[in-house]
């Protein structure tokens, strides 16, 4: 046991208490990067980094953080984590650091961060906040890669920028028999209705998460 | 008991501390690396220079730069000069391609100020290209690309890149479909005037085959970011059309 008792704490957000289906929360970054499945991936893995570190870090300050500016000294954290990171990357790994730097202003002001810092890695001791944050951020990062691969399989008929469906112009594969790509689903409106439809699967499947009125 | 974390006095004291530490690990951490990331920005310039002339590493459908430790000798061998165009000026400059366009560009909002644009020759298996570096705006922020052309304006290569457009949209910019759809595409229009080339929504011509429309196929979902792909084209481009008009006259 040990190490282990507190399992739930990864395994619970990944479905009862995912911050995107339940809480809500990372809303805006699900709508705004989900069109291709590359990029979910990407975001996901990068919040797991910042998401870990940063709910150790709180954690660690807990005990000397006043109270009435605890916000913002969670935002400094954030942000001087991931400029740190941006920086090391730009030095040493040029490449990465351009694939990763459009993420970077989303991954500071991502709401699942801030959230999990005032609820969870305030109140409790490091190893349990990054468990915490890990299962969180593998929670968020589960529904941004279904929403993406949806949206970019509909919407541009790839996967991962593979032409899975056959070329559109030239009429091969599905297209031949008339089928079409729904351009509809690379706007934010359509990732918010898929979202709308993991949230009205998952609590028709487990009726305890619907709300009494 | 007051607990003592929420005493005024403390929580100032703490907030005046963390900005010193958090400022202070910043500002090492930038000026640390600075001299590492400076060099990578450098070769990283003339990896797209070159890019744009063909000199790449490309497999389909990939973008690939030369490697950054055979670029500096690759740079000396294809690029046969520099040039810095300041008004009727022309000079040549081993040093163009470090260049600010940003600071040129604010610059020359002073009616005063002759702006200097760097043009670099480059020449690959007897061709002569001529690559112009040109800078705009997209939807969230700057956006830049290399573009190479022949002396009748007539596009040869285009490397693009942005700094924080939406990914999977407007970040598409700098992918291979949208990059290589410009190859071709002519900058004058039909009259010889210079014109630019329009990124449109809904053209009849979704393959790109005619070259000579000054347009190319937008990006679903791009709308603002293709916008400024075209508003760079035109009024960076602009500029350079004398040069290249002088050119054709001698």
């Amino acid at each position: 046991m040990g190490l282990f008792k507190d399992s739930n704490l990864v395994t619970d957000p990944l479905t009862d208490t995912n911050p995107v289906t339940i809480q809500v929360l990372g809303i805006c970054s699900a709508l705004a990067i989900t069109a291709e499945l590359e990029a979910s991936i990407v975001m996901a893995i990068a919040v797991l980094f910042v998401l870990g570190a940063g709910n150790v870090v709180i954690s660690l300050m807990r005990n000397i953080i006043p109270s009435k500016i605890r916000i913002i000294v969670q935002l400094i954290v954030v942000a001087a984590l991931v400029i740190i990171v941006d920086l090391v990357l730009k030095a040493f790994a040029y490449q990465l650091s351009k694939t990763l730097s459009v993420f970077v202003g989303l991954i500071i002001t991502n709401c699942i961060i801030m959230g999990r810092f005032e609820a969870f890695a305030l109140a409790n001791k490091p190893w349990r906040s990054f468990l915490d944050g890990i299962g969180n951020a593998l929670g968020y990062g589960v529904i941004l890669v279904i929403v993406g691969f949806f949206r970019e399989l509909l919407g541009s008929g790839t996967l991962l920028g593979f032409k899975v469906l056959g070329d559109p112009i030239e009429k091969t594969g599905a297209y031949a028999y008339g089928y079409e790509n729904n351009g509809f689903m690379l706007l934010a409106p359509m990732a918010l209705i898929t979202l709308g439809i993991i949230i009205w699967v998952q609590r028709s499947k487990n009726e305890a998460l619907i709300e009494e009125n | 008991m007051e607990k003592r974390t929420d005493k005024n006095s403390y929580t100032i004291l703490f907030a005046i501390g963390m900005v010193f530490i958090v400022g202070s690990i910043l500002a090492f951490a930038a000026s640390a690396l600075k001299p590492n990331i400076d060099e990578n920005k450098r070769l990283e310039k003339q990896q797209n220079i070159l890019y744009a002339m063909g000199v790449n590493e490309n497999e389909p459908g990939s973008v690939a730069m030369i490697s950054a430790d055979k670029v500096a000798a690759e740079f000396s061998k294809y690029i046969v000069k520099q040039l810095v165009i300041q008004g009727k000026e022309v000079k040549v400059d081993g040093k163009a391609y470090l260049i600010d366009i940003k600071k040129e560009q604010a610059a020359a909002k002073d009616a005063s100020y002759v702006r200097k644009l760097p043009l670099f020759l480059g020449k690959k298996e007897g061709t002569i290209f001529y690559i112009v570096p040109i800078r705009g705006k997209g939807l969230w922020d700057a956006i830049w690309a290399y573009v190479s052309m022949d002396e009748n304006m007539v596009v040869q290569g285009i490397f693009m890149d942005h700094k924080g457009e939406t990914p999977g949209l407007g970040a598409n910019i700098n992918k291979r479909f949208f990059m290589d759809d410009f190859i071709g595409e002519n900058m004058l229009d039909a009259s010889n005037q210079f014109k630019g080339i329009a990124v449109s929504k809904g053209n009849a011509d979704p393959t790109n085959i005619d070259k000579n429309d000054n347009e190319v196929d937008a990006i679903a979902g791009a709308t603002i970011t293709g916008d400024g792909v075209a508003a760079m084209i035109r009024s960076e481009l602009k500029v350079y059309s004398s040069y290249f008009i002088h050119l054709k006259n001698n």
